[in-house]
């Protein structure tokens, strides 16, 4: 099972933080820190595996950016970087060749990706044109709930309440 | 006009692009940690706000300050709560994913929403219901579990494989949290493995790889549903699961490996995808080992891997190959080529992975060969890796008493030329290995010594810190077996030249005495070639006759010649500072008045700077030395400044440093772990008793050691109460009065210190060697031991291996047993399960077993204490209680999913009926455990746990025929209510 997921970007700053397993708050912040040290200081043509804490972090770079996944020591290695490219060709779809940028101010959205994805640090949905579906579909129902929302006659209606 | 001014807030609040372009504006005024506690004021005031709008955004804000900034968000939890149940699913969303996000098991606020989570799940929109599965699947407790499994087991057959797949992964989260759990949706959980859609079975196929992981014994039933989906599957990502799984399971039940074989070889031939070949070569070489054809197979795939050029692939070939090496060598030594090549490889894991494997190659035949290849690479490499390399050279030709060395000249000077590069850092473990050699490896002392020198005489070596420990060793060979030596004065220079102040104080005490040792050597050694002159010139001198003219003569006219080259040799020797040129100078030189002279005054010297330092080590023993040399200095005589030596030695002063040298010339052997132990406890000597008497007499006021001391022994006498027998008593008098009557109490008492003759029992191991006494004995003991261990030779070995004194061959198995048990006791709650899970279990847990024995109604009155003041013994019961009431249920509902299912496999049916029949013998047992267990359970708790237990079909209380149980359960039943 995969018990955490990062995204950090080459100079270290955290992008996404994912945990499925119990971290404290301090605790998680000793892992970020101390794995940004290991992974980013690999050369580039070195394996994606580094062992951690009796855990096996399997990470990969796409552009800019580090994504890591923590999984146990049996888990397949090779499994979990197909998850993360499926991840990364979602997002790519997604946003349209995605950059840091979005990731950034979408926060929200890659998160909204990574839960249709992975649930409880398993594979959840191993169809990009599925996840795309559902990621579609919550849009357009956010999107009608905030069109309702800014209407000026809803505004009246709430002030004068 | 409540509402204007949230309104206010809504049209100027700052929006989440906002925040985040003020944070990345690179024209800060300001630092980005006051933008955020800015910005984090801002949000405070804007979650107070009415309008969940407005309190969404603000929430959204504080949500990415949390996840990138780590900004804790804990204060928000309230509102997060309120936004939950916005109906609107924009504000929905954007709650969950925070709650998802900061909420943990400790969050207080959990205890409101479990109505609000209801709501939700049973929300008509399949996108409203996934979002509390996101929630409950990252941040549920015990409690939001058995609140909601309800709501799960429906969603479990929803026709939306977008929430049944979700359902499925939360119901696992609530197994691991709230056993009763596994009763109610288990059967589904198994139903969902046949399902049609690909998803739904990849799904449940993982919940059962990850629960399978924990316990593999309790799914070996699934067996029949797990292999249809092996074979039928198509999808990668859940033959990888069902691979796993069986990886699980196969080591369980050899049967099983059989049917599975085929399969994993046909995935193995057919697909392309890596992960998936590699998920059933380690799946071979873990569990199917012994099916020759299936891991050639895979043996031929790993080579694949090997040679690949992703690093990725190379890694997870050596990785899965080490996993083959304890069984299947050959493996290994057919891709011999391609891991000695990954020694050079970039990637560090790889260079680690590869050394691990040529390790595990090494034989006694290719030490040699690899060990001198891994010292080539060690000094190309970078300093980590190096010292990876020497480090696994040294445990690798240390393991089990040097086993694998045959030569250990050879080996020796490996450790010597480790010593000389630059980057080694395993100075200790060297240091230890050469003392060891020297004193189990009689025929590699003159190699030790030679290298030792090497070492010593080297002035550059002495300024690093990393070679300090390597120096003492080589200083406490070379004074120890000094007899191999062939040039004592030169090691004598080299022990005492000026820069041995860089040493460490505790290196430097080494230095001094093994000076010392040189120093008593070289005199004696001095003496005796003058002695042999002597009688060899005056045949019918005696040897305590003294003053004689013709004597002097003779020796004069024998030793002129000599003294004259050795005087220029010793005069060139202390110019030169060139210890290499004196060395070859010097390496058969006679040992003259002169030489000895200028030995003399150089430990004087040496000594009586050293005398002074503020180390007491360093000065004791340079006392030491100084003592001798003043004791020597005062037999007339004995020293002559001249070079013509006239008078005869004081017999005194040979006397003397015989005396010294029979002092060093005792041999110290090593010394067996268990030296202690193998002592036999005399008859008689009980201990233990006499000590816990002595605790009841004297309480807790008195410290323990005044039950030696003279008053505690007259005390004693006047109360009248007999608290030692009379040997103790004996043996405790000579305590109570000063060391100084230790000795002759020995003498009196030898029974009770280690034994200082030759008993039979004790023949097989030297005793502890820091009694003069007992060194004789040592000898032959380890003289004995020799011959015992002499190793049987191969004939055609050009060189027979040495012996090599080994003492502690008892003590692997003993480490062994003791692991054990400590495995044991670590296994005792899982154990547990297992035992209540399949009734095998045939021994109870001390603990349980006593608290179950005391009488029902003492443990219904400590139920209230126990529970409230969680005692650690009760919180042990209580994970038994957790982790064991699930299995319980689990089996049940194995066997009843098994009956359905139609397996056509008899023989599991038969398994699970003979599980069965047993787990009745051990009712009595686990009647006991889970009751007592139950009594830390209050109130609601409690009553929930007891209507389970009574309507589980399996515990008839009536007939049961234990009425200490059934009473207990009527008791604490009729507390709770």
């Amino acid at each position: 099972m995969i018990h955490f997921v990062l995204l950090i970007s080459r100079q270290g700053k955290v992008r996404l933080t994912k945990w499925y397993s119990p971290y404290a708050q301090k605790e998680r912040l000793k892992v970020i820190r101390e794995l940004s040290g290991v992974i980013l200081t690999r050369g580039p043509k070195l394996c994606n595996f580094v062992e951690w804490r009796g855990y096996k972090v399997v990470y990969k770079r796409y552009a800019s950016l580090y994504f890591c996944m923590c999984i146990d020591q049996d888990d397949n290695e090779l499994e979990i970087l197909e998850i993360i490219h499926h991840f990364v060709e979602i997002l790519d779809r997604y946003f349209g060749s995605v950059c840091e940028l979005d990731l950034i101010f979408n926060f929200h959205k890659a998160y909204y990706i990574l839960d249709e994805v992975l649930i409880a640090g398993e594979l959840q949905e191993s169809s990009k044109k599925t996840v795309a579906r559902l990621i579609a579909a919550q849009d357009s129902l956010v999107e009608t709930a905030k069109e309702e929302a800014s209407s000026i006659s809803n505004i009246i209606a709430q002030a004068t309440k | 006009m409540t509402s204007s001014p949230s309104i206010m807030e809504s049209f100027f609040q700052r929006s989440l692009d906002d925040l985040i372009k003020s944070l990345r504006s690179p024209l800060l005024s300001s630092s980005p940690s006051h933008i955020i506690s800015k910005s984090l004021d801002d949000i405070r005031r804007e979650l107070r706000s009415t309008d969940p709008a407005t309190k969404a955004v603000a929430l959204q804000k504080l949500t990415y300050l949390s996840s990138l900034h780590s900004v804790d968000m804990s204060f928000a939890a309230f509102p997060v709560v309120e936004l939950l149940s916005s109906p609107r699913f924009a504000h929905k969303k954007i709650a969950y994913l925070s709650a998802s996000l900061s909420f943990h098991p400790g969050t207080d606020v959990l205890l409101l929403i479990p109505n609000q989570l209801r709501k939700d799940l049973n929300s008509p929109n399949p996108f409203e219901s996934s979002l509390p599965l996101e929630f409950l699947s990252v941040a549920s407790t015990p409690d939001l579990a058995r609140e909601l499994t309800p709501e799960i087991f429906t969603l479990l057959s929803s026709t939306k494989t977008h929430v049944k797949k979700r359902a499925i992964s939360v119901i696992h989260t609530f197994f691991n949290l709230y056993p009763d759990s596994v009763r109610v949706a288990f059967k589904r959980l198994v139903e969902n493995l046949d399902g049609s859609d690909p998803t739904v079975v990849s799904t449940a196929i993982g919940v059962f790889c990850e629960l399978a992981s924990k316990d593999p014994r309790s799914y070996l039933p699934l067996a029949p549903e797990f292999y249809r989906v092996l074979v039928d599957s198509k999808n990668n990502w859940i033959l990888i699961k069902a691979v796993k799984i069986f990886g699980q399971l196969v080591p369980l039940e050899p049967r099983l490996a059989k049917r599975v074989v085929d399969p994993i070889c046909e995935h193995m031939r057919r697909t392309g995808a890596k992960s998936l070949i590699f998920e059933c070569v380690r799946m071979i070489v873990s569990s199917l080992a012994d099916y020759e054809s299936a891991v050639r197979l895979a043996v031929e795939k790993i080579h694949e891997f090997l040679v690949d050029e992703d690093p990725n692939l190379r890694y997870l070939g050596l990785n899965v190959l080490s996993i083959l090496s304890s069984v299947n060598l050959w493996a290994v030594i057919e891709n011999k080529e391609a891991i000695i090549k990954s020694l050079c490889d970039a990637d560090p894991n790889i260079q680690l992975e590869a050394l691990r494997l040529v390790m595990a190659m090494v034989s006694d035949e290719n030490v040699a060969e690899i060990s001198r290849v891994l010292m080539n690479y060690a000094v190309k490499s970078d300093p980590e890796f190096c010292n990876e390399i020497l480090g696994s050279i040294l445990s690798t030709c240390g393991r089990n008493v040097y086993e694998l060395i045959v030569d250990f000249d050879w080996y020796v000077s490996i450790l010597g030329e480790m010593s000389r590069n630059p980057n080694c850092r395993m100075g200790e473990e060297i240091e230890c290995q050469m003392v060891d050699i020297g004193t189990r490896v009689k025929d590699a002392r003159p190699e030790l010594v030679r290298v030792g020198r090497d070492l010593l005489i080297d002035p550059a070596l002495l300024g690093n810190p990393l070679l300090h420990h390597i120096l003492s060793a080589a200083a406490w060979v070379s004074g120890e077996y000094i007899e191999f030596s062939k040039n004592p004065l030169e090691l004598m220079e080299a022990l005492l030249q000026p820069r041995t102040n860089l040493l460490p104080p505790n290196v430097r005490a080494v230095y001094i005495q093994s000076a010392f040792k040189v120093l008593v050597f070289t005199l004696n050694l001095y003496f005796m070639e003058r002695d042999c002159i002597m009688s060899s010139s005056v045949v019918d001198l005696l040897p305590g006759v003294s003053d004689s003219v013709t004597e002097t003569h003779c020796l004069e006219d024998c030793n002129s010649a000599e003294c004259k080259v050795s005087v220029e040799e010793v005069k060139l020797s202390v110019e030169n500072d060139d210890a290499a040129v004196t060395h070859s100078i010097l390496d058969n030189v006679r040992l003259t008045c002169e030489s000895i002279t200028c030995m003399w005054n150089l430990i004087k010297l040496a000594m009586e700077l050293m005398s002074g330092s503020e180390e007491v080590e360093i000065q004791e023993r340079a006392r030491n030395v100084l003592g001798l040399i003043h004791m020597l200095q005062e037999i007339p005589g004995f020293l002559i400044q001249n070079e013509v030596a006239f008078e005869r030695i004081d017999p005194k002063a040979t006397e003397l440093v015989k005396l010294m040298l029979d002092a060093f010339s005792e041999e110290l052997g090593p010394v067996p772990m268990n030296a202690q132990e193998k002592v036999p406890v005399p008859d008689g000597l009980t201990l233990d008793e006499n000590l816990s008497k002595l605790d009841s007499v004297f309480g807790d006021d008195l410290p323990f050691s005044h039950g030696f001391s003279i008053q505690g022994h007259q005390h004693k006498e006047t109360d009248g109460v007999p608290r030692f027998n009379m040997m103790n008593k004996e043996e405790l008098e000579p305590l109570t009065e000063s060391t100084s009557l230790l000795a002759q109490h020995r003498q009196r008492h030898g029974l009770y210190y280690l034994p200082t003759e030759n008993e039979p029992e004790s023949n097989d191991y030297p005793p502890a060697n820091n009694d003069l006494q007992s060194l004789v004995n040592l000898v032959d003991a380890a003289e004995d031991l020799v011959k015992l261990t002499e190793p049987s030779k191969k004939p055609n070995r050009a060189k027979p291996r040495p012996v090599v004194i080994k003492l502690d061959e008892g003590n692997e198995v003993r480490a062994k047993t003791a692991k054990s048990v400590k495995d044991s006791k670590d296994d005792l709650i899982s154990g547990v399960v297992r035992d209540i899970l399949l009734g095998d279990g045939s021994k109870p847990i001390s603990s349980q077993k006593s608290t179950s024995n005391k009488p029902p109604h003492r443990r219904v009155k400590e139920e209230g204490d126990s529970s409230s003041t969680k005692s650690k013994e009760n919180v042990v019961d209580t994970q038994i209680l957790i982790h064991g009431s699930p299995s319980s249920r689990k089996s049940r509902h194995r066997s009843s999913g098994k009956e359905k299912s139609k397996s056509s496999q008899d023989n599991k049916e038969k398994d699970g009926k003979r599980q069965e029949s047993s787990r009745q013998k051990t009712h009595n047992d686990q009647y006991s455990l889970l009751f007592t267990t139950l009594c830390c359970y209050q109130g609601e708790d409690l009553e929930q746990h007891l209507v389970f237990f009574c309507n589980s079909s399996s515990y008839e209380l009536s007939s049961s025929g234990f009425p200490e149980e059934s009473s207990l359960v009527m008791e604490v039943a009729w507390n709770s209510h």
